[in-house]
């Protein structure tokens, strides 16, 4: 799952990972505040975990500020069993979109998935 | 990898043509290829390695194989000929073979 303070980022970051790893994988992105805005919405972000969820779990890949801490909170509101499955990944949003679609593709576990996200790239 | 020497591994080899070597979609193919195997695969630059796990998406990419270089392919486990035929003709055929294995 993508979530940018850009709407047109995070859907060409959902893009690239359709074209480049398939359509396999359970995708979702969210991106701007409500009202048109750059930004991020925790409705918004709520919204695209509810997408974007299957029972192997969610990595949220987040731009920055923001994103992150909204994210946070969208997955604290979340009922516990759930909770436990979504993380943040720490890598740059667009490379490790990529990266984790593409392992995840391969039908590897939550934690395979973040580790394949984060392994060559942490986030500034 | 001491271990891994002792066990009967198949390996083969072939010259990367892609143009642009081994660049960010070619390495996403071969990653989801590799891993359709149970046995453990691994790619190197080098006949007797070092060796990369090719299941990992992360490590593969950062091979960065130029064009003409020529990939080495390993493997281990029930499926590993397989594995390695499959991963020599997605090379050798540009990287336009993604059909799934043979079972």
């Amino acid at each position: 799952m993508i979530v940018s303070h850009s709407p047109d980022v995070a859907k060409g970051v959902a893009d690239m990972v359709r074209q480049m790893v398939g359509k396999d994988v359970p995708l979702a992105w969210c991106g701007g505040d409500p009202g048109g805005g750059l930004g991020t919405s925790m409705e918004a972000i709520e919204k695209a975990l509810q997408t974007a969820w299957s029972e192997r779990g969610v990595v949220v890949m987040v731009d920055m500020g923001g994103a992150e801490t909204n994210s946070e909170l969208a997955i604290e509101r979340l009922p516990e069993k759930k909770r436990a499955k979504v993380v943040v990944c720490n890598a740059p949003i667009v490379e490790g979109s990529v990266m984790a679609a593409t392992e995840s593709s391969a039908g590897s576990p939550l934690d395979k998935v973040r580790h394949a996200a984060e392994e060559l790239y942490p986030r500034m | 990898m001491s271990q891994d020497d002792l066990l009967p591994r198949v390996t083969g080899s072939t010259v990367m043509t892609h143009e642009r070597g081994f660049h960010a979609r070619p390495s996403i193919m071969l990653t989801q290829l590799a891993s359709r195997f149970s046995s453990r695969v691994w790619i190197g630059l080098a006949e007797h390695g070092p060796w990369t796990d090719a299941k990992s998406i992360a490590r593969v990419m950062a091979l960065k194989a130029p064009h003409q270089t020529t990939v080495f392919f390993a493997a281990e486990g029930p499926d590993s000929a397989a594995a390695v035929r499959a991963l020599v003709d997605l090379v050798q055929s540009d990287f336009t073979n993604a059909k799934d294995p043979d079972p």
